[in-house]
């Protein structure tokens, strides 16, 4: 039989989005330190900051700033090395902060990840984190993070 | 509008594996489109159209992968359609047909396909583009994470744990041991799955599907056609879809239209495929499920979206025997299901294949006995896309 050949290949492409005057102004609040939602016709409060409504599909409205506190709504921490992503260990969880009726999605960090079983100890739904800022923001999703509350 | 019934005459599917290194990738589909044909006992000019599924282009790593494989599929001079709903694409694909035969407009429709999934080693770099780039993309979701996050949750609802989980992937890896199709075909013990390495907890590596390359097709025909050539096909009684928002954040919270612990929008899907069907108690009239499940926690809360179980309570009948072949009541995914074969363009086809082999006594050593009625299922997107099926042995009552 004929040596297996093979052809290699990396895709290498680039984009630049435009993020939109919603999201944009949801991203400049987190380098004030700010959470930012936007209340639905109904009353609801998403955050992040969204211009229509998943439920309803109508517009959103009055822009609601939310508490820099919350709990967490669901968690996993990840200890398995993915190409293209963090190296583990790292915790992602899900926080539904005050004021809001969806949940944020962050990096939980300062918590010791190394022992698993002690790290899933420290966390469970209705755990109450806060809002971290980066003290150099950027305008991006990065600039926050949560951490486990005092 | 009166829809005209839709039959299987035909399923072929590869054996799984990991890799190939035989064939191409349009020959990989071609094994798929032969298959179903030989199986069916048609050729390729008895075809009026063909479906082609196929998940994201850079799974495959090259860009509208429809254009690469159209002369492997036969469909030259034919019309044709990819459809592509992420890991419910199969089956998308599946109803797709239906819908082009039910209408009235074609007799004999080909779906096939195929995936090599391990040839790109940046399969979940792949997957993590799925998520919003300006708020969502900074934190690194991908298809591993969005379910361990559900499942962390249900486990949290339903006072659940690991070793409920680790019941799934027992009882799927003894049933894919049935299957000469399957990719993972050793058994495991509730022990060595507990002891596997954490992925993203709580997801496990013996809970989660693997990296499946293979082929598979379909041949779905009208019952005029069906009649006209004394065939007797496996029905498809009744379809349903739903689809669910794109955040999961949306999902928590008392104010949320579903939980993403469990899977209220398959379960709607569920509900619209009964009513077509004249399912009133699936627990009594369902002999088989086929539903998609990658990951052993999925299948305990899609058991209990097709109505098998009351939510939270998969695991209590899981652990009294229920689901498992020669078990009580509905055996589930007899298989060994996407947990352990997930070639994903075509995972949704094999369900609605497998379920069709079902009913008709087709099965093999993973058999039913005495299988008449099927459900059959998919997952695409963030559990997003729901698919929905139900497949009989004839056109009676159910």
């Amino acid at each position: 039989m004929t040596e297996a050949k093979f052809y290699e290949q990396t895709w290498d492409l680039q984009y630049k989005h435009a993020l939109g005057e919603t999201t944009s102004r949801f991203l400049e609040g987190l380098t004030q330190q700010k959470i930012w939602g936007r209340r639905t016709t109904d009353g609801r409060v998403l955050v992040p900051a969204r211009s229509y409504d998943d439920q309803t599909h109508m517009p959103t409205g009055e822009w609601v700033e939310v508490g820099n506190s919350g709990t967490i709504e669901m968690f996993t921490i990840v200890y398995e090395p993915f190409k293209g992503l963090p190296v583990p260990p790292y915790a992602l969880v899900y926080v539904l902060l005050e004021g809001a009726d969806t949940a944020l999605v962050g990096y939980l960090k300062g918590l010791d990840l190394k022992n698993q079983k002690d790290a899933i100890a420290a966390l469970g739904i209705g755990t109450k984190v806060y809002v971290h800022f980066s003290k150099t923001p950027v305008g991006s999703a990065a600039d926050y993070w949560f951490e486990l509350s005092k | 509008m009166t829809l005209d019934n839709v039959g299987i005459i035909g399923f072929g599917q590869s054996k799984f594996v990991k890799t190939r290194i035989d064939v191409t990738f349009p020959e990989l589909v071609r094994e798929g489109a032969t298959m179903a044909l030989e199986n069916a006992e048609i050729s390729i000019d008895d075809v009026d159209a063909v479906v082609y599924p196929l998940a994201p282009d850079a799974l495959i790593g090259v860009g509208n992968g429809e254009r690469w494989v159209i002369d492997a599929l036969g469909a030259v001079g034919k019309p044709f359609m990819r459809v592509n709903n992420g890991g419910a694409t199969g089956m998308s694909a599946v109803l797709t047909a239906w819908t082009h035969i039910a209408s009235g407009l074609f007799d004999v429709v080909l779906v096939a396909g195929a995936d090599r999934v391990s040839e790109s080693s940046s399969a979940q770099s792949v997957l993590n583009k799925m998520w919003d780039v300006g708020y969502e993309r900074p934190v690194p979701l991908n298809t591993i994470t969005m379910l361990a996050l559900s499942a962390q949750r249900y486990m949290h609802l339903y006072d659940s744990d690991e070793t409920d989980m680790a019941m799934v992937s027992v009882k799927n890896r003894y049933h894919a041991s049935l299957n000469p199709n399957a990719h993972l075909q050793s058994t495991v013990t509730i022990e060595e799955v507990l002891a596997s390495r954490t992925l993203a907890w709580p997801i496990k590596l013996m809970d989660a599907c693997p990296a499946s390359t293979g082929a598979a097709g379909l041949v779905l025909v009208s019952e005029r056609y069906a009649k006209k050539n004394g065939l007797k096909p496996a029905w498809i009684r009744g379809l349903g879809q739903n689809s669910e928002t794109y955040w999961m954040g949306n999902r928590v919270g008392p104010k949320a239209m579903g939980d993403h612990a469990d899977a209220d929008a398959l379960a709607v899907a569920f509900q619209r495929a009964y009513d077509q069907a004249g399912i009133t108690n699936p627990r009594e009239q369902v002999d088989v499920a086929e539903i998609y499940a990658p990951f052993s926690s999925v299948e305990l809360h899609v058991i209990e979206a097709a109505g098998i179980a009351d939510k939270g309570k998969s695991p209590a009948a899981l652990a009294n025997g229920d689901y498992t072949l020669g078990g009580n009541g509905v055996t589930v995914n007899p298989s060994g299901g996407t947990q352990c074969t997930n070639p994903i363009a075509v995972t949704g086809l094999i369900r609605v294949g497998e379920a069709a082999n079902q009913v008709l006594g087709l099965a093999g050593a993973h058999q039913v006995k005495g299988a008449r009625v099927a459900i059959a299922s998919a997952i695409g997107g963030d559990h997003q896309f729901y698919s929905t099926m139900v497949i009989c042995s004839d056109l009676e009552e159910i």
